[in-house]
């Protein structure tokens, strides 16, 4: 290559660079101006222009937590902590300084709070999933599952066996959740019937299943 | 745009928990206000002391005067820097703000004490007579101290802790200034030791409580799952 095509290709190369570094320039100091609005419109009160401004800031505040170092599956605790200090700052924006600014120096401070908490996790916990898969979960133990269901049986049995109006009143109160007055709605009995019926049935229950108090 | 789940649920809350908010004043314009109230307190005092006395002493002892410049304009410098952190965009530097001043107030006090010590015919001013110094500058500290952090409660401070302890100097420097028109005796060491130690436990408490109290700010959105 001669000396006057390689100067015309870093020419160009350069016009190149001059033409993105302007392209770059005037969409941030558009982005700024659309943020800024939105902004001023949010100190007013504007919901949707609030929604459109924190929508519209997530990008960034990911790339600069990216910037800061944080690891990809820390960056959304970033991001939220983020918003919630805009949520919690928002009087304090000056709509005569950038919002770019301000907001970057947001996100900064905030995935530096993220990478110190990461630190001291890392110091109190170990990642150690072969210890995590191994560790028994009490909730599984085949003993207690079959002593529930003979329990949930047992139950059942025994309030199959109750009078027919002890049985409602269990029905409806107990299992479904109904109040006296809807029980009272459901059966087409009054709610000082159900109360009666209700006592004698758990007095039995507990009678049979061992229980004094 | 990919916004996630939890993110979307986030910025619905946020939206919902707004209200029109009023913008904060200029940090320059809230210092103003809480320097308002230090003025006040002054020209109360002013009313009630000795004046041509106060004079009479910086006029002898050209470092008390130079002592309590050093004072108020601690005072003031630190209680901008304590406002100009209380907003989330502002740089730490702040914080140096009122290192000159400070610089001038410690040196000015130490030659204050330097000269008393050296000059044969100004015995030292027992412990005892310091009571009231430290007295003073605890009680009106105290109020003061109050004062401050409500306002810059309404800030967003990035660094509660640094915010707090500046707005402690604030507050201690504010009340040594005020210390001059009742203070009636000169400069000592003993007499310096107990201003530092007022001054210190101030800076710390604010450092402990204000930063807290600052740290505490939370929002309250019910996010729906």
């Amino acid at each position: 290559m001669n000396n006057a095509a390689r100067l015309d290709l870093q020419r160009e190369s350069s016009s190149e660079q001059r033409r993105w570094v302007s392209v770059t320039a005037c969409s941030i100091g558009e982005m700024d101006r659309q943020w800024t609005a939105w902004m001023v419109a949010a100190q007013a009160g504007d919901k949707s222009a609030y929604e459109s401004l924190l929508r519209d800031c997530i990008p960034f505040v990911r790339g600069v937590a990216r910037a800061q170092g944080v690891r990809p599956a820390s960056v959304d605790d970033v991001v939220q902590e983020t918003l919630l200090t805009i949520h919690r700052a928002r009087q304090t924006y000056d709509p005569s300084r950038s919002f770019t600014a301000w907001l970057r120096t947001i996100a900064q401070r905030r995935a530096i709070d993220g990478l110190r908490q990461a630190d001291r996790t890392g110091t109190r916990e170990i990642y150690e999933p072969l210890a995590y898969e191994n560790h028994a979960d009490a909730r599984d133990d085949p003993e207690e599952i079959a002593f529930g269901m003979d329990r949930a049986a047992l139950l059942g049995a025994a309030i199959g066996r109750l009078p027919a109006m002890q049985r409602d009143a269990i029905e409806q109160i107990a299992l479904r959740g109904y109040s006296l007055a809807e029980a009272a709605v459901a059966t087409g009995r009054t709610a000082g019937s159900l109360r009666v019926n209700w006592h004698r049935a758990i007095k039995t229950l507990r009678s049979q299943f061992g229980r004094k108090d | 745009m990919i916004v996630s789940d939890s993110n979307d649920r986030l910025i619905q809350a946020l939206a919902a928990d707004l209200v029109p908010m009023r913008r904060l004043a200029p940090p320059r314009l809230r210092a103003l206000v809480w320097l308002a109230i230090v003025a006040a307190i002054a020209i109360a005092l002013t009313m009630t002391c000795d004046i041509a006395s106060m004079l009479r002493r910086f006029v002898a002892a050209p470092d008390l005067c130079i002592a309590a410049a050093g004072s108020m304009l601690t005072a003031v410098l630190a209680a901008l820097a304590a406002f100009q952190l209380s907003l989330p965009d502002r740089k730490p530097f702040w914080a140096l703000l009122p290192a000159p001043a400070l610089v001038l107030w410690i040196s000015a006090s130490g030659i204050g004490c330097l000269r008393s010590w050296a000059v044969a015919d100004i015995y030292p001013i027992p412990v005892g007579g310091t009571d009231h110094c430290l007295l003073f500058i605890l009680a009106l500290s105290t109020p003061l101290s109050v004062f401050l952090v409500l306002m810059l409660r309404r800030g967003c401070s990035l660094r509660p802790t640094l915010t707090s302890v500046l707005g402690g100097l604030a507050c201690a420097s504010a009340a040594a200034s005020l210390l001059n028109f009742i203070h009636s005796h000169d400069a000592s060491a003993p007499d310096m030791l107990v201003h530092a130690f007022a001054v210190g436990a101030v800076v710390l408490g604010n450092g402990l409580f204000g930063g807290l109290i600052l740290r505490s700010k939370r929002v309250n959105i019910a996010v729906t799952t």
